[in-house]
């Protein structure tokens, strides 16, 4: 391990990184604008400069390698005046206009301007001034401000993988731009604003309408879909402002995906603000006591086994503990989470769940996709699918329509036929995850949402034991969801009981008047048709296909507005939290459906969160170990049996909107219709 | 004075034919074979006794530079990278090099892949060189069909191919990192060091990249042997040197002299002297473009090689001399060449980004004098905030010339500006205008 001295104080480090990151190991910060950990090394801001023994000029740290014996000096003159030169260089062109910047207090270049930049210009010219670009409905550009660090650039072309930006021009007049003017086509292009440390790319959609220090910050998690990345939730005035990644090296990194970012606007619009009930015909506005009333009077005689419940993809865990239990009350066996029709059992849990983790796809060395499209389905499961390719030595294949999925990946197939292949180790992939060491597989919604589905998830059990993806300290099997709802609803059971229906059997009955109610938990993604001649009673927060149906609304709170259980795709407990009060008369949802059992006569046992989560852990005992992927047991699932030879076809068609709070979303709006334009503006010869 | 049998090239302006029948006449590609038997390391060691140093401009020497080039093969191959892309204002050595003498050029691209067991070269050529290029398309084709180069070059075994590739017209690509970046087809950037082109360079794989004035005297060096070169010159300055001599003098040329001649001698035998005498001269930026200029007092003296040019902070840089006598608006000039520099710059490092532009617009009313005397040590500053702060030279190179301008003719930039402050000066009091 090489030894070397920062300022007189010697270190040993690790061998292979460089100067500036040796320095933080020392405890010694190293101004830098253009360096990021997660992307390739620039060396262009020269912020880094420190003054290295035996070198006449200062050296970038960024980008000097660490070698034995080296003398590093952070702070010596020559190290001082090379960073005020430097800042003095960055600012003559660059406006200072922080008091109308929305980077203000949260900018690397004035931090850093406090430290090495002078009080006053000696730059008497006038001032650059360049054309703002437009980088689509989500970032505002200002480049002005821009300092030409060129990490969007390498943000686009390396994590992204969409090589849309470049740096044009040259000299003082080099310019951000996309090379054709258009917006970017990317699913994570709102991670350029966290990463650029000046005010160029700011959110559009946030502009002008807060300054950091006045927002309240509350850590949560995402639950737009699956991944559950790690969110920081900023607030002000009982209102989200807007939402930025938190670092979980585990789960999202410090990226989060557009639809995360800046769906928060659907959070305000269309919410169900207070209780409503169905009089003749008409929803009106209602009382907690009449709604409630209006359910009692519907339920009093129904037999158990005439109620029925169905649980959307935001439902949160303690909600369906609560519902299932008093479902079960009731009588019914009628409950279920799977509101797409998944052919997945609730039984074995590895049958279910992202085995591999997310940060585990970092080992592996060969994936089969299955009717998955992962960059709209989960795009930062996709990075980091990208990640590992970029490693190089990873061989992608699916099966499936055909995609772009930002990396090289093989189509070997449309559907079932070519996955009996590869199960039959006919197929030349068999061998490519034969060969592999540590081969993984991920099959999506696509391939099991249909009636097949159950015999899919079999043949991809068994090439998952076949080409050896289950092993000691390995599962190379995966399954990825959609809903950020499904694993917690599985792992509470909220699945037909003994004799119980499951989604399209409580919609036939409903249709065919076998029901008397239908409790809708946040299901807004079934055919409400089955439901007209039913009593249906919806319970969530934003006017959608549900609330239109229902006969009684009850109003939820969002996932920004409680504090709330939700286990990720690999099966990882997590936990929301209350960032801002549910609207209006709208209440957490647990407590709703615990204040619906006292009216029914059915009081459920639990008064306070902490009894709720106990009676979680009692159910199913992962929700005793939150942030932790825990390894699941291996074992017999899905059907073996006949498969439909139809094609797989990918679930999520507009990544932009997939629930009903993005679905109440202006930005994504926006975002699908540009989408939408650019999609039908394609001749086929411009790919 | 160079001696005429230890001219290296003889064919420098183009009286004898350029093609191989001509070169093979004049000595090149004569026996090429045995020098190759002797093998790399000889070839090393005759060029390190040579006391060769690159004529590219920072005269780094050029035996040691292929020394660096891994010994052990690891799988990746490795190149040889020729530097065409001669920009330099000033600069037209390697130009005649390559209308006259392509073959001195190939022949030594042979014998130094051969020393780094490099089996493809490279020459990436000035864009604006169309009929320089057009010559050496067709002289490497003459060289394949002759055997000279190709699967078996001189018979010895040896797979050696050469591909031209054009620039397209950007000074940075004549820095060697930028013009690896350039032949990948990417945008000319120069790269961060390390990794050096040695370690990893062109696509990825050890490169050496060298100008073609320092190949094309190569096989001179190996024929006649390294102690016949480096007996010319002076210590640590050896050999001979095309020195390129414009501006102000009677007749200005390309000429091939010993290392450390007196630059005065340089000029009056070679370029017919200064116009209207040596009294007349101002000033001579001594290297291209780039390096500071000198005096005239320094001008009576100096020696033309690498270690006395920085004695009198300057550099020797390309040896082009640019003579500049007393009608020389010097500021000007320099300004001009502060324009070329902002134009020229990648846009990358912050210093010479923003910096070459603010050197120029503060140059451009110093021209006039509209400026304050406070002005003349914030454009030093600025220029020592640039130099030694950036990823590559091109900074430096914008600040040098400044440096010398403020270092030598301070009292004419104080002169400019207290006249353009009385041209501007109201009328004094009491006096009115007609």
């Amino acid at each position: 391990m090489p030894k070397l001295t920062i300022d007189g104080v010697e270190v040993e480090v690790e061998p292979g990184i460089t100067v500036l990151q040796a320095c933080e190991t020392a405890g010694v910060e190293i101004p830098r604008f253009c360096y990021h950990e997660r992307l390739s090394i620039a060396g262009n801001c020269r912020m880094c400069l420190v003054e290295m023994e035996k070198s006449p000029k200062p050296v970038a740290s960024c980008a000097m390698p660490v070698a034995d014996g080296m003398v590093i000096l952070t702070h010596s003159e020559m190290a001082v005046k090379a960073r005020r030169g430097v800042m003095e260089f960055l600012l003559i062109n660059h406006p200072l206009d922080c008091p109308i910047c929305d980077q203000g207090g949260e900018c690397d270049l004035q931090d850093q301007a406090l430290f090495y930049g002078f009080d006053r210009t000696r730059f008497e010219e006038p001032k650059r001034s360049v054309e703002e670009k437009d980088f689509g409905p989500l970032i505002q550009t200002f480049m002005t401000r821009c300092i030409h660090c060129t990490r969007c650039v390498r943000f686009a072309t390396e994590i992204a993988g969409v090589e849309e930006l470049g740096l044009t021009g040259r000299g003082e007049d080099v310019e951000i731009d996309t090379y054709v003017e258009k917006a970017l086509g990317s699913e994570l292009s709102g991670n350029m604003i966290d990463l650029c440390p000046v005010g160029a790319l700011t959110s559009k959609p946030y502009a002008f309408t807060a300054r950091s220090w006045e927002l309240g910050k509350t850590e949560s998690v995402d639950a737009l879909d699956a991944v559950g990345s790690a969110i920081r939730v900023d607030s002000r005035d009982g209102e989200v402002m807007r939402i930025l990644p938190r670092l979980n090296e585990a789960v999202n990194e410090e990226w989060i995906s557009d639809k995360t970012r800046f769906a928060y606007d659907g959070l305000r619009r269309q919410r169900l603000d207070r209780p409503y009930v169905r009089r003749d015909g008409k929803l009106e506005e209602a009382s907690w006591d009449e709604a409630f009333a209006a359910i009692a009077g519907q339920l009093e005689d129904a037999p158990g086994q005439r109620i029925a419940a169905i649980a959307g993809d935001l439902a949160d865990c303690e909600s369906m503990l609560a519902l299932k239990d008093l479902m079960a009350a009731l009588g019914s066996a009628n409950t279920d989470c799977r509101q797409d029709g998944a052919r997945i059992e609730a039984g074995r849990r590895a049958g279910y769940i992202f085995n591999t983790t997310i940060a585990g796809i970092e080992q592996a060395d060969a994936c089969l996709l299955i009717g998955t499209n992962a960059r709209f389905e989960a795009p930062l499961i996709n990075a980091r699918l990208r990640k590992r390719y970029l490693a190089g030595g990873f061989s992608v294949g699916f099966v499936g329509p055909e995609v772009d999925l930002t990396y090289r990946a093989e189509r070997l197939g449309a559907g079932p036929k070519t996955l009996g292949e590869i199960a039959e180790g006919e197929h030349p992939f068999a061998r490519v995850l034969d060969h592999a060491s540590h081969p993984m597989l991920i099959i999506g919604q696509g391939a099991l949402a249909r009636p097949d589905g159950a015999q899919v998830l079999a043949t991809a059990r068994a090439i998952a034991e076949e080409t050896g993806m289950i092993a000691d300290g390995w599962n190379g099997f995966n399954v990825l969801h959609l809903a950020a709802a499904r694993v917690g609803g599985l792992d509470i059971g909220f699945v037909p009981g003994e004799g119980g229906l499951d989604v399209a059997a409580i919609l036939e009955a409903a249709s065919s008047g076998g029901l008397d109610a239908v409790y809708l938990l946040g299901a807004d993604e079934i055919d409400m048709a089955g439901l007209a001649d039913t009593f249906v009673i919806y319970q969530g927060h934003n006017g959608d296909a549900g609330a239109e149906a229902a006969d009684v609304i009850l109003p939820g709170a969002a996932y920004t507005e409680k504090d709330a259980t939700y286990v990720n795709t690999e099966g990882r407990v997590q936990y929301t939290r209350l960032a801002v009060f549910p609207p209006g008369e709208a209440r957490e949802d647990w407590k709703i459906v615990r204040a619906l059992s006292g009216v029914l006569g059915q009081t459920l046992a639990y008064d306070d969160i902490g009894a709720l989560r106990a009676r979680m852990a009692e159910v199913n005992r992962i929700f005793a170990a939150p942030d932790e992927a825990q390894p699941a047991e291996w074992g017999a699932f899905g059907t073996p049996g006949e498969m439909d030879p139809a094609p797989f076809a990918y679930p999520v068609e507009n990544f932009y909107m997939t629930d009903p709070i993005t679905r109440a979303s202006v930005t994504m709006a926006k975002c699908t219709e540009l989408a939408r334009s650019v999609n039908k503006d394609k001749t086929g010869t411009d790919g | 004075m160079l001696r005429e049998e230890d001219r290296v090239f003889t064919n420098l302006y183009g009286a004898g034919d350029w093609r191989l029948k001509g070169a093979r006449s004049r000595g090149d590609w004569d026996n090429t074979k045995d020098l190759m038997a002797k093998g790399a390391d000889w070839i090393i060691d005759e060029v390190k006794k040579s006391g060769l140093r690159g004529r590219g401009g920072a005269g780094f020497p050029t035996g040691l530079k292929w020394s660096f080039m891994p010994k052990e093969p690891d799988g990746r191959p490795h190149y040889l990278v020729v530097n065409a892309d001669e920009g330099e204002p000033g600069t037209c050595k390697d130009r005649d090099v390559l209308r006259n003498e392509p073959h001195k050029l190939l022949e030594g691209c042979l014998l130094a892949s051969l020393a780094m067991d490099a089996h493809l070269a490279y020459i990436y050529i000035r864009g604006e060189f169309h009929d320089e290029a057009e010559r050496l398309e067709a002289a490497v084709e003459e060289a394949r069909e002759a055997g000279l180069i190709g699967k078996d070059a001189c018979g010895s075994g040896f797979e050696f191919d050469i591909r031209v590739h054009r620039g397209a017209g950007a000074y940075i690509c004549g820095e060697e990192t930028a013009l690896l970046e350039s032949l990948e087809g990417r945008k000319g950037m120069p790269r961060l060091k390390p990794p050096f082109p040695a370690g990893a360079g062109l696509y990825g794989c050890p490169t050496t990249v060298n100008n073609v004035e320092s190949l094309a005297v190569v096989p001179d060096i190996l024929r006649r042997g390294g102690s016949w070169f480096s007996a010319l010159g002076r210590p640590n300055n050896a050999g001979t040197k095309i020195f390129c001599i414009s501006g102000h003098v009677n007749d200005p040329c390309n000429v091939e002299e010993e290392m450390g001649i007196p630059l005065k001698e340089l000029i009056e035998k070679h370029a017919g002297g200064v116009r209207g005498g040596w009294d007349k001269l101002l000033a001579v930026i001594p290297g291209g473009s780039s390096v500071p200029l000198i005096p005239k007092l320094v001008c009576d003296s100096v020696l033309m090689d690498f270690d006395s040019l920085v004695e009198v902070k300057s550099g020797l840089g390309t040896a082009a001399v640019i003579v500049m006598d007393k009608s020389t608006d010097i500021v000007a000039a320099i300004a001009r060449l502060s324009k070329f520099y902002k134009h020229e710059s990648c846009g990358q490092c912050t210093p010479c980004r923003e910096g070459t532009g603010w050197m120029w617009r503060v140059m451009e009313r110093l021209v006039t004098g509209d400026a304050g005397i406070k002005e003349i040590d914030l454009l030093l500053e600025v220029s020592h905030e640039i130099e030694g702060h950036t990823i590559c030279a091109l900074g430096d190179a914008a600040a040098w010339p400044v440096q010398g301008l403020i270092r030598h003719f301070r009292p004419e930039l104080e002169r400019r500006i207290e006249a353009c402050k009385t041209a501007q000066a109201p009328a004094p009091a009491g006096t009115r205008a007609a």
